[in-house]
């Protein structure tokens, strides 16, 4: 009992009610005549869709600079990306390519810019970040709108003008991860590629952490004041974490869209921001603590709850509350992770 | 001149709005008259709301996003008006009288968990609105029509239960403007709102000297000082977020009985930011705000509401150029006022751990 209590304690309450009420939806599959194999398969795809922009997180809150709800300039990057390769042509293992060195690129730039100016506002991150996101989707939108785009499955047809609202990436890189090295079991694809990519750039992330700028990265984040009389450079070391974070959001979103199928423009990363934050926080870490078990644990549970919320309850209750239950799950989860770490500090 | 460069200084965005704006309307080529009514009509609809803001600023806990809280209670009071139809001025009466308690419990809870995260109650807020958002549309959608009874099946969705998407406000729809009517060189003038409007902030200049409003602003300066002084700190702010709830939701239902309909499930979430970005283009910062800022903000930010589609759409042959362009601005300036709050907060500490050093870690 002693035990339990203790565990409940370190894991944190929520997050104990969030994994018994996913077990409890698995539970529940037989019974309601759902298929486990097809719900498992949706999970892994979820989980390898949305896993890296949720990685995407980890530097940023090592270095101290929080939760990164302007990781919608990372998606922008995306975007920029994506659209570039299919501008171009590319199609296939090349186009996705090319989609991705693009984006870095322009993530680079973007990472660069925006983690000067969250230098100059240390402290007040995290809000400044979630406005920095939303304006420049606008600034985006606007773009969208007038950049010269040519290709016909991008623009409107006759009458409107720029690019359109979701743009179908089929014919050019969909399912490119998603089908590499997949294989059914029982008669349900398991999206092999997509979760090798998504280990692959864990397994990047977890070396750098432990190269020399990663380890300074931590160190900052830990303890400015200590990080600074050791030498290390505080503000450059954000300004890279930032620029990861841009740069991983980037290629995030290209494989979200290369599972989803569809490259969604204007307000469409408005909000890209939240659930990866809502995943790493429920996978236990903190404002300015977190590793990849907290990416793994936090990616599985949340989308394991988007997927089996509306399976269940569509089965059980034929109601659907799959979106209330994420809205209150998702931010009441950053609500806990807010109120929290300022009670460890005081 | 230093202090003609110093009044464009302070004023940066306000100038920068009119110049904006004075570029956009006649390119939008919409008639001066018809202006002047909108802008008459929305002073008396959105002004509330935004002087709601001001308590939360005065006692240093920033923009008050959690302001949409009380937009969801006012919503809940107008839809169970609705139901009971009861209709005109009353009906707003009541609609205000339910909002009440939901609001200060509403308010309470914000002000509580904004007390457990000092320093970073903005965020705080902004999530705790999306948060009760989540509850409120449980509530909306799911309990009422099933637990809570609703009379009027015109209010619920096709399922029987759950509240349907765009409530109709018919019965008290623009009551307020037409309590009172008057027309002046046929421009249509809200009286009522305009009392209303002058009472709130009457009430908020009132708070202001009262020996609560002082130690308020006290709070506002410095918790530590405010609080070795005797002054209850976290109840002061508590009360402070509060009655920015309650003012939130009566002004919710002044907002939505002007427009006429409620969108059930997001007519609250927009207002935060609107009314957010109002103060701060009125020349309000995250520290300091007063009751003109509210209203420059409200005749800048609507002028610029009502012409950047058409400007868009006459200068460069699109609307939606001209829709997202306004909203750019609207999440742009609060970027930039948090910008330049923090800015000058980590100025003052530089400046005071120069003289101390390593008096303030935490804000390396």
């Amino acid at each position: 009992m002693e035990q339990i209590k203790r565990f409940i304690a370190d894991f944190g309450l929520p997050r104990v009610i969030i994994a018994v009420y996913l077990l409890g939806l698995f539970l529940m599959t037989p019974m309601v005549d759902v298929s486990l194999w097809g719900a498992l398969s949706d999970v892994f795809t979820r989980i390898g869709m949305n896993g890296i922009m949720v990685l995407a997180l980890i530097p940023m809150i090592q270095s101290g600079c929080g939760l990164n709800f302007g990781l919608s300039l990372g998606v922008i990057a995306g975007l920029l990306g994506a659209t570039f390769s299919i501008e171009m042509g590319y199609v296939g293992v090349w186009g996705f390519i090319f989609a991705i060195l693009v984006s870095q690129v322009f993530g680079a730039i973007f990472g660069f810019g925006y983690g000067t100016l969250l230098n100059c506002v240390k402290g007040g991150e995290m809000m400044i970040a979630t406005y920095v996101g939303f304006s420049s989707v606008m600034i985006m939108s606007i773009a969208w709108l007038v950049l010269p785009y040519k290709s016909p499955v991008m623009i409107w047809g006759y009458g409107g003008e720029g690019l359109r609202t979701t743009i179908s990436v089929e014919g050019f890189w969909r399912h490119i991860l998603d089908d590499f090295l997949s294989f059914p079991i029982a008669g349900y694809r398991f999206p092999t590629g997509a979760i090798l990519f998504f280990i692959l750039v864990s397994f990047v992330i977890w070396a750098f952490f432990h190269l020399k700028t990663g380890t300074a990265m931590t160190a900052v984040g830990s303890n400015p004041i200590y990080a600074r009389a050791s030498g290390i450079s505080v503000n450059r070391m954000r300004i890279i974490s930032v620029i990861i974070s841009t740069m991983l959001g980037a290629m995030g979103i290209i494989v979200y869209q290369q599972s989803f199928g569809f490259i969604q423009l204007y307000d469409g990363p408005l909000y890209m921001a939240f659930p990866a934050v809502a995943a790493i926080l429920i996978g236990g870490a903190g404002v300015n603590k977190a590793s990849l078990t907290n990416v793994f644990l936090g990616v599985t549970l949340y989308q394991g709850i988007l997927t089996m919320t509306p399976l269940i309850f569509n089965a059980v209750l034929k109601l659907d509350m799959s979106d209330v239950i994420r809205i209150i799950v998702s931010n009441g989860m950053i609500l806990y992770a807010l109120t929290r770490k300022m009670k460890v500090l005081k | 001149m230093k202090r003609l460069r110093l009044f464009f200084i302070e004023n940066a965005v306000v100038i920068l709005f009119v110049i904006l704006i004075s570029i956009a309307i006649p390119a939008s080529r919409l008639p001066g008259k018809f202006l002047l009514q909108e802008i008459l009509t929305r002073l008396g609809r959105s002004s509330f709301l935004v002087i709601a803001l001001l308590l939360p600023i005065m006692a240093g806990m920033g923009l008050n996003f959690g302001m949409v809280l009380g937009a969801m209670a006012g919503q809940i009071g107008l839809i169970f008006v609705m139901d009971w139809e009861i209709i005109g001025i009353p009906g707003l009466l009541l609609a205000m009288l339910i909002s009440l308690p939901i609001s200060i419990f509403l308010g309470w809870l914000c002000g509580s968990i904004m007390n457990r995260a000092k320093g970073r109650e903005m965020v705080t807020g902004f999530i705790l609105g999306f948060f009760m958002n989540g509850i409120y549309m449980l509530f909306a959608l799911y309990a009422m029509g099933s637990i809570i009874p609703v009379m009027n099946p015109e209010l619920l969705l096709s399922r029987g239960y759950g509240i349907r998407n765009v409530v109709d406000l018919i019965s008290v729809r623009q009551a307020l403007e037409t309590f009172i009517p008057l027309r002046v060189a046929g421009l249509n003038i809200p009286v009522l709102n305009y009392l209303l409007i002058a009472g709130v902030s009457v009430f908020i200049v009132w708070f202001r000297k009262t020996k609560f409003g002082q130690d308020m602003r006290a709070a506002g300066q410095d918790r530590a000082v405010a609080g070795a002084a005797g002054i209850a700190v976290d109840r002061t702010r508590i009360i402070a977020v509060i009655v920015s709830t309650v003012l939130a939701g009566f002004g919710q239902i002044i907002f939505l009985q002007n427009l006429g309909t409620i969108n059930t499930t997001n007519s609250h979430e927009q207002i935060g930011l609107f009314s957010i970005a109002t103060l701060l283009i009125g020349g309000a910062s995250v520290t300091k705000a007063s009751i003109p800022n509210a209203f420059v903000g409200v005749v800048l930010f609507h002028l610029l509401f009502l012409v950047a589609p058409m400007a868009g759409k006459n200068l460069i042959g699109s609307a939606m150029l001209g829709e997202y362009f306004r909203q750019f601005v609207s999440y742009g300036v609060i970027a930039v006022a948090l910008v330049l709050y923090e800015w000058k907060r980590l100025a003052q500490e530089e400046n005071s751990r120069s003289r101390l050093w390593g008096g303030k870690a935490d804000a390396l």
